[in-house]
């Protein structure tokens, strides 16, 4: 039979498939490049880029927990500037839409990098981080009020040309008031769910394991949280979302799928697995062949209540 | 013992002997020692043997032609130690040697992960990603390398010394009590003899190997250089001792890690105060730093 139909649309962006890799675990790309090729992905999610260059918390900033791991990396990262001069030019090369993950620390620098990647070439969308538990500011204060993320989502928009996706933290009360907001103030795409906020402590030393004393929880072990959060999502707002958490293996991808995430991110399974991402790609393709599924789009909100 | 891990030694002459008789084998050698961390291979190798040679210290061969070839002293691999989804993660390990296309790792039992490699048996397969981050760079020929190692941090030293194979090397371990020294002969490791410190004065000399560093830096005139892995403290005292006589000091740092290849930035160690960025990464700015790069105040 014919190769099923892998395309998906989110919004206005155009995925040759439904698999992306999701902002901090891929780096800016190229970390992988030498073991996958990541132009066979439908997209690829870029670490969180802010105005300035960002040094990150102080380590430890990693450590394992049953079934995943807790981060307070603190976003570190290169600058917009940096970003533009030296990690774009590689990923112009991609055959993959390369959507780049913002954040700032005022409305201002929210404002400031959509700004400065506004008509760039080689940037297929914006992903705003209102979602980041590991930040003072700048990250989950944005995305736990919904009057503020939409704030946020506003200014966003008024700066970029762009499809503008926001990212959501799971860290709220209902976060289908937040998606709710987000959307009214314009956002093209949700993506959910960022970590969830935990903790783990040294009983020798009877401090935190990290330095941060929190971090964000990801791997396998928030899975079924995240699909709740995305099925309750896509069944609250018109626009489309991006569904992650947990996500190690195609079957996991596809309850995503089935659930209605229009499209799915790997993140912390590229540690265990650097090609990851591209397995699930394949075991997609490989359920749909074997059972006759002309296109990932019938998989696509397909849940029989 | 397998006659596989008997030629470690062998292999290095091999190589050495290149070395002296070829000027650009010599060039292709260090090309390899200082290589761009960029050559990389995830692969499903075959364990070779595995067997415990010390104290909950086990060493460990797994087969894999291509890290093989472009190996150098100071690099590491992520391994993952079972299928699933826990534990999650790769564990990194410094490489010990190669021989042929067997790569080798030498390595404490200190968790879960390290327990459950500890099981592994000839023939099972290891899904292993490498070799990563960059290694030791080899002294100039006027410099005397001096090889300080403190437990496990052995493990890439044993590597540098063979690679290196330079006759007026000096190589000195440290343990804490000699249940845990890791005799190198029956590894097929012939011609390494460190010179040994315990705390706990069980064997060699009674206290630590920053003592024995001390001694042989107060006899010696020509140039030296120092390469180090082991504890933290260990690091930072010979860290101390190199500066303060203005000896240049490679150390190889070991860290938490989630990705091995710089995408997480997991495994920040902090620069000295007025370098351009505030933190290095272990797994693609290291593991081996320059030691006067770092900020041991707050390592």
């Amino acid at each position: 039979m014919n190769k099923p139909d892998l395309s998906v649309q989110v919004g206005a962006l155009s995925l040759k498939n439904p698999v992306l890799t999701a902002s901090g675990t891929f780096g800016y790309g190229q970390e992988y490049g030498p073991i996958m090729d990541p132009s066979l992905l439908g997209g690829i999610v870029v670490k969180g880029i802010s105005l300035r260059p960002m040094a990150g918390n102080p380590p430890p900033r990693i450590v394992e927990t049953p079934c995943g791991m807790l981060n307070a990396i603190g976003l570190a990262n290169v600058g917009l500037e940096g970003f533009l001069s030296d990690k774009l030019p590689w990923l112009q090369g991609l055959d993959t839409c390369v959507i780049v993950n913002i954040y700032g620390h005022t409305l201002d620098e929210y404002g400031a990098v959509a700004a400065g990647l506004k008509g760039v070439s080689g940037v297929a969308a914006l992903e705003v981080n209102i979602s980041c538990p590991n930040v003072e500011q700048g990250g989950m204060a944005f995305g736990t009020d919904p009057v503020v993320a939409a704030q946020v989502t506003e200014r966003v928009l008024q700066e970029t040309d762009k499809p503008v996706i926001v990212k959501l933290s799971p860290n709220v009360t209902d976060i289908r008031a937040i998606a709710r907001a987000v959307e009214q103030a314009g956002a093209h795409a949700l993506s959910l769910i960022n970590t969830l906020t935990g903790m783990t402590i040294d009983v020798e030393k009877r401090t935190p394991k990290l330095a941060n004393g929190s971090g964000g929880l990801s791997g396998p072990a928030i899975r079924p949280v995240a699909l709740h959060l995305v099925h309750q999502v896509v069944r609250a707002v018109n626009i489309p979302v991006i569904g992650m958490g947990g996500i190690l293996e195609a079957r996991d991808a596809l309850e995503f799928l089935i659930a209605g995430a229009q499209a799915v991110q790997v993140g912390t399974a590229n540690f265990a697995n650097p090609r990851a991402s591209l397995d699930i790609l394949e075991g997609i393709e490989q359920f749909l062949r074997n059972r006759d599924i002309d296109s990932v789009k019938e998989i696509i909100g397909s849940l029989k209540s | 013992m397998s006659s596989v891990d008997m030629n470690i030694y062998i292999a290095s002459e091999q190589r050495t002997g290149l070395i002296k008789k070829n000027g650009i084998v010599c060039l292709l050698s260090k090309l390899l020692l200082l290589k761009d961390n960029k050559t990389m291979f995830e692969e499903s190798t075959e364990v070779v043997f595995n067997k415990r040679v010390a104290r909950n210290t086990f060493f460990m061969g797994f087969r894999s032609g291509p890290m093989a070839d472009t190996s150098g002293p100071g690099q590491f691999v992520m391994m993952r130690v079972r299928p699933g989804i826990d534990p999650l993660l790769r564990r990194p390990f410094s490489i010990c040697g190669v021989n042929g296309d067997v790569l080798l790792i030498l390595y404490r039992v200190i968790g879960r992960g390290t327990a459950i490699l500890s099981e592994k048996k000839p023939g099972d397969l290891l899904p292993v990603l490498g070799p990563l981050g960059k290694g030791f760079e080899p002294p100039d020929e006027a410099e005397q390398p001096i090889l300080v190692a403190g437990g496990m941090g052995i493990a890439p030293l044993i590597f540098l010394s063979l690679h290196l194979a330079r006759k007026d090397q000096q190589f000195l371990a440290g343990y804490g009590i000699s249940p845990e020294i890791v005799p190198l002969d029956p590894l097929g490791i012939a011609g390494l003899s460190p010179t040994l410190a315990t705390e706990d004065g069980s064997q060699g000399h009674h206290g630590r190997v920053t003592d024995l560093l001390e001694s042989v830096l107060s006899v010696k005139e020509k140039p030296s250089a120092i390469f180090t892995c082991g504890p933290l403290p260990m690091l930072k005292a010979v860290a101390q001792i190199a500066s303060g006589k203005n000896i240049p000091c490679q150390v190889s740092l070991e860290s938490n890690m989630a990705c091995g290849v710089g995408a997480c930035q997991g495994c920040a160690v902090k620069n000295v105060p007025d370098s351009s960025k505030p933190y290095a990464h272990v797994c693609q700015d290291g593991p081996v730093f320059d030691a006067k790069t770092l900020d041991w105040e707050v390592i």
